[in-house]
């Protein structure tokens, strides 16, 4: 059912480990006995029913919530450190009435002078080439409000790049986008992998994109159920039973 | 001041003539700007019902401070509202209920603990009456002094907090997933509030307060299209309010508070037709 870990180890060059992980509220266990390697440059899918503890295992990797087990990092040939994660947060909604521009909420993230006495020169060209990364150099004047979904993932995805992350984490990035934006927000995160060699994990509901970008898949309810590539997972019985038998759409 | 006085002596203005108009008109230009750029946060951040009941519990306070025998009760009044302000946010944190409904509750509740004290034992609560409708006209030169003091802190704290705090106001999960503590901005920001609103009271009353805390930014939203015009068309409209409005209230011989807050109401009018258009 899980990874084959040896002694911590996988032969490969690992980016990140969890390794028997669990999750408790109060005595609720949220997750138990989480084993999961992401490797450099791989995209790797949580799927799962809704409850069933996708975002509680990423709250987990990205420190927010306290966990018990072992979640490591390594590069190629060097010891366990810190990783820098960039995160998209989910379904991000905003005011459509808040006068704040895609350059403005970079400022904010970004630059330490105030975003409302206006952009330096040389922020707006760092924002500039931020939002080339995601062919989004057109939308900097733009108010955040008036994005549609698929544009709005994509600046909240160039904001997550800089600086360039080891792990790239994505909270139901396809919920919200139109058919067409999927293909161009996944299209765009292929093409950031393989460029920057970065691994990338998200939790998704769409599992008609996973064949042809993920490499790895897993299920999770509460733990990992089954995990592998995404025709093994797709065809599993675990996966007809934790979403045809509880009413889910595939 | 002296200097002030001179300034406004050699302007040909009838109405610079007198002292207290001097004073009322230096309060105004020191806050103006103070609430408009207290107001683009506060509304931003959903937070225009909070500061109004953050006005009322200054009553409160200030009750307090009477009767406790305090010669001036303004510090009392500040001590309760941060205190009110700090379990205000520790609640909202730890509670699912709706802000508004949270806020209703701090309200209604200060309001009446501040009547039940100011009035305990007979008491009328009439002499609490220049707190609700204030006189900007009988401002004294102490006051514009803190007034000055309060803009200079809250500049700094703005300049140093401005990015962070409007990352919170705009979106507390992307801001908490970049690093940025969301509860401590959130309870620095209605603690400077409350420090504000209850310094400001004594000297100009509730109801100007509340419509500088709220109407300059709401205004501003309609017509602007980033921070940097949000936050220079708050100021402005407030500049132009209070200016406006203290000239007609001389003129006219009516309440300065009502004039400004009629004159703010009047740009959020006009600002929203134009919207309208825009749209």
């Amino acid at each position: 059912m899980n990874l084959d870990i040896h002694g911590g180890s996988c032969g490969h060059s690992c980016c990140l480990r969890v390794e028997n992980l669990s999750v408790k509220i109060g005595n609720d266990c949220i997750l138990s006995d989480v084993n999961l390697h992401v490797h450099c440059g791989e995209l790797v899918a949580l799927i799962g029913p809704n409850g069933a503890g996708k975002s509680t295992l990423l709250k987990a990797i990205l420190g927010q919530r306290d966990y018990e087990g072992v979640i490591a990092f390594s590069e190629p040939g060097q010891r366990s450190k810190k990783p820098r994660i960039g995160y998209v947060p989910q379904s991000p909604a905003f005011d459509p009435s808040d006068p704040v521009s895609v350059a403005d909420l970079f400022a904010c993230c970004m630059s330490k002078r105030p975003a409302f006495l206006g952009l330096s020169k040389s922020m707006r060209a760092l924002v500039l080439g931020c939002l080339e990364r995601v062919h989004g150099e057109e939308l900097i004047d733009k108010r955040v409000g008036t994005l549609s979904g698929g544009e709005l993932q994509r600046v909240l995805l160039a904001l997550a790049l800089e600086p360039i992350p080891n792990i790239l984490i994505l909270d139901e990035p396809l919920s919200g986008v139109d058919v067409e934006g999927m293909e161009t927000l996944m299209d765009m995160l292929d093409e950031i992998r393989k460029n920057y060699d970065l691994s990338i994990l998200m939790t998704t509901h769409d599992f008609s994109m996973l064949p042809r970008y993920a490499d790895q898949v897993v299920l999770i309810d509460r733990g990992i159920r089954i995990q592998g590539d995404p025709e093994t997972v797709l065809g599993s019985s675990e996966f007809a039973q934790a979403f045809h038998m509880k009413g889910g759409s595939v | 001041m002296s200097l002030w006085y001179w300034f406004c002596d050699v302007l040909p203005i009838e109405m610079l003539r007198w002292d207290f108009m001097k004073n009322a008109l230096l309060a105004l230009l020191l806050m103006a700007p103070l609430f408009g750029l207290m107001s683009t946060m506060i509304v931003t951040g959903r937070m225009s019902f909070f500061s109004d009941a953050l006005g009322h519990s200054a009553f409160t306070g200030i009750a307090i401070g009477a009767i406790c025998g305090m010669s001036a009760p303004t510090w009392a009044a500040v001590l309760f509202s941060v205190a009110f302000a700090l379990i205000f946010s520790y609640v909202r944190n730890r509670s699912n209920q709706a802000a508004d409904t949270l806020i209703g509750v701090f309200s209604s509740t200060a309001v009446a603990l501040g009547i039940f004290i100011g009035t305990i034992g007979g008491g009328s609560f009439t002499k609490y009456n220049k707190y609700l409708i204030g006189d900007i006209l009988s401002v004294t030169p102490a006051e514009i002094g803190l007034l000055a003091l309060v803009l200079l802190a809250v500049l700094i704290f703005w300049v140093l907090c401005a990015n962070r705090l409007a990352l919170t106001a705009i979106h507390p999960q992307l801001a908490s997933s970049r690093g940025i503590p969301v509860a401590l901005s959130q309870t620095l920001f209605t603690a400077a509030i409350a420090v504000v609103v209850t310094l400001s009271i004594s000297s100009v009353g509730l109801l100007i307060l509340n419509s500088l805390m709220v109407l300059p930014g709401a205004s501003a939203r309609n017509v602007s299209k980033n921070l940097r015009q949000y936050h220079g068309f708050s100021v402005l409209f407030a500049l132009l309010a209070g200016i406006g409005g203290l000239t007609v209230s001389y003129y006219l011989g009516c309440s300065a508070g009502a004039a400004i807050s009629l004159i703010l109401a009047l740009i959020f009018a006009v600002t929203f037709a134009m919207r309208k258009g825009n749209a």
